[in-house]
């Protein structure tokens, strides 16, 4: 492993480190730590997913069934800790579930991952409401609605610490981020890793270079799994409940959501997408009960618009740093993010003013002054900002239409 | 063909092969012989069924009848990976090659299998000496080496056609075909293509569907003329050339 950290490729990781080792020093209050730990488990899962996504170019609709199926392992492991006759320690938990979702992704994989495209992302589909439905079916195994909960508290204590405090379990989710992350960035540099992307590109060339796209595809699958699974163990350790909901279509449609937000085309987006979405999960419902409209709006027009999620953004802007063009780009980033936030505050005041109307809500409050929907300010803020915007991203497109055609004229 | 007995080691051979496509024959009983170490090249019109032929030698498509051999071996039928791993290897006429992937990534992937890497998730790529050096080495021999850490995508025309060639003989293979690997080019593309072309088949059996027929009396030890799913001709190109049934169906007399 220690040829992946050779030199150049060692400051992300330092500042990686340093990142981790950072929060649970800024996560003060038991909310703050309660947000982070569940950041924690989704940064993993997030980026297990994009093994899928980003780099093996399969579009899945079911990779919470390995999330909840190694959950499901790590929560009955916990239990039998608990009973006493189980001898591992509670930070060894998300073990177990890579076991129970590598175990899960090779058995389930199989027949998912016999075709590519469409057909894929169907039975990725098919194969998920199949396993959430036996889920609710086998209360006895899965518990029912209410599933089946442990108590990480219950084992041995190791070096004094019994996980009885979240900073604790913070500290130990964040570890296995790291070790996690390092573990499916050496498997990028894998021969599996490798042909991994050689699928996503071009699944047909892959057979007239000796390998069976069938198979490739189902090993990538179940490695992703494992590590699903993983994200499933630290959160058995985290919630210390696991639910038939957990390996529902929700969470999958959700990490989907997180790591399509975060980039799926470079290895650390899915980090950024998921601690951002469970940020703004966890936030947004203290200034609004319309947050949900808020993270569709915003991944329609990630994909819209945005289709490299925020690390594409990273990447623009490290690009321009390293052509030595910031400065003559600067303006036209300007222009585009006072355009973005005109247009999304003036949408967000109209939303805002009709569902507080609707259901009868405090109305929104600028600076003192009420926004009603049926009164003029509000209206008028909101046009002038949708008018600002637009004018904004006007200019810009003139630039740069402008600007080609002198470059043609040159020509 | 009735009563053809395969070449005694001969590299590739085809016995009657057909391929039928709902009740339409495309290929009406090719036989075939390639020599160990021949350049041998498939010309005739458009819709003729050259790439039909690639496709049924080289496993995308499964003969309707008829025996195909490579190196004494049935391999008829068989999946591309199969016929890949016993040495045949192919380039395609519409560039394919694994656009987003770096230049040297292209080659590394064609090197892996062939030097008996398969689907570790446990190794690190970068530490196989042997992959290392023959992606190396296939930079080098491609004219690709000053652009390896691009992305393939993002080559010009002749780039990736070159990358093209060389994804297909980075692992090696005892036989290649390549479907017409200098279409679209420029004259100067054009020869320096078969400068490579001559290259890469050193020591090998080489197939090549090729429409520019410089290239081909330039290139081949032997010529297959087919036509409407069949051969009409096999020979020299001097043979070729003199050939009265290949002059009415196909070539006519300025071509020569």
């Amino acid at each position: 492993m220690t040829r992946f950290l050779t030199s150049a490729g060692l400051l992300p990781w330092l500042f990686f480190l340093a990142v981790l080792a950072v929060v649970p020093m800024i996560a003060g209050s038991s909310t703050a730590v309660t947000v982070a730990s569940a950041a924690a488990v989704n940064v993993v899962f997030a980026l297990s997913y994009n093994m899928l996504l980003g780099r093996g170019g399969m579009l899945s609709f079911g990779h919470a069934v390995y999330f909840g199926l190694g959950g499901y392992a790590a929560i009955y492991a916990l239990r039998a800790i608990e009973a006493g006759w189980l001898p591992l320690p509670v930070a060894a938990l998300p073990l177990v579930g890579f076991a129970g979702g590598l175990l899960a992704g090779a058995v389930l994989g199989w027949p998912t991952c016999r075709r590519a495209g469409t057909p894929f992302a169907m039975l990725s589909l098919g194969v998920g409401e199949l396993i959430a439905a036996i889920a609710l079916m086998f209360s006895g195994l899965f518990g029912g609605e209410e599933g089946i909960a442990g108590d990480r508290t219950a084992g041995p204590a190791l070096f004094g610490v019994t996980f009885g405090q979240g900073q604790e379990v913070l500290i130990l989710l964040l570890g296995w981020i790291f070790l996690a992350t390092l573990a499916m960035w050496a498997f990028t540099r894998t021969p599996l890793g490798q042909m991994s992307l050689a699928i996503r590109d071009n699944p047909d060339r892959v057979a007239f270079v000796g390998y069976d796209p069938q198979r490739v595809r189902h090993r990538v699958f179940t490695v992703a799994a494992g590590f699903g699974g993983l994200a499933g163990g630290m959160a058995a350790i985290n919630y210390e409940i696991i639910t038939p909901d957990m390996l529902g279509l929700g969470p999958s449609g959700h990490v989907l959501v997180m790591t399509f937000i975060g980039g799926i085309g470079t290895f650390y987006g899915p980090i950024i997408g998921a601690a951002l979405i469970t940020t703004m999960q966890s936030l947004l419902p203290d200034y609004t009960t319309g947050w949900q409209f808020y993270l569709g709006a915003l991944f329609v027009l990630m994909v819209m618009f945005q289709p490299r999620g925020v690390s594409g953004l990273v990447e623009t802007v490290r690009q321009a740093i390293a052509d030595g063009e910031v400065r003559e780009r600067l303006p036209r980033w300007i222009r585009t993010v006072l355009a973005a936030v005109c247009l999304a505050g003036g949408g967000s005041i109209a939303f805002e003013m009709i569902l507080r109307w609707r259901e009868a809500e405090e109305p929104l409050e600028l600076a003192g002054i009420p926004l009603m929907a049926d009164g003029a300010t509000g209206w008028v803020l909101a046009a002038t900002l949708a008018v600002a915007g637009l004018a904004l991203l006007r200019l810009k497109a003139r630039r740069v239409a402008g600007g080609r055609l002198a470059e043609e004229v040159a020509r | 063909m009735i009563g053809h007995h395969p070449l005694p080691g001969a590299a590739l051979s085809l016995t009657d092969v057909r391929k039928r496509f709902g009740r339409t024959d495309i290929i009406r009983g090719i036989t075939l012989d390639l020599v160990r170490g021949e350049r041998h090249a498939l010309i005739g019109p458009n819709g003729a069924g050259k790439s039909t032929t690639f496709g049924l030698i080289s496993g995308g498509l499964a003969p309707t009848s008829g025996e195909i051999r490579l190196n004494g071996h049935r391999i008829d039928g068989m999946k591309p990976q199969e016929i890949a791993r016993r040495g045949l290897a192919r380039s395609f006429q519409v560039t394919n090659i694994f656009p987003r992937l770096t230049v040297a990534e292209n080659l590394r992937c064609a090197a892996l299998w062939p030097l008996g890497v398969r689907y570790s998730p446990f190794r690190s790529v970068g530490s196989l000496g042997d992959v290392r050096d023959r992606v190396e080495e296939m930079l080098e021999l491609i004219g690709l080496a000053h652009v390896r850490d691009r992305p393939a995508g993002l080559l010009a025309y002749a780039d990736q056609r070159a990358l093209e060639i060389g994804v297909t003989v980075a692992g090696q293979p005892s036989v290649i075909l390549l479907d017409e690997p200098t279409a679209g080019m420029s004259h100067a593309e054009t020869d320096r293509a078969i400068a490579l072309i001559s290259r890469v088949s050193e020591g090998r059996t080489l197939l090549i569907v090729e429409h520019d027929m410089g290239v081909v009396f330039g290139l081949a030890d032997r010529i297959s003329v087919l036509v409407y799913g069949m051969v009409i001709a096999t020979g020299t190109p001097a043979q070729i050339r003199g050939d009265r049934k290949v002059r009415d169906a196909y070539l006519g007399e300025e071509a020569l």
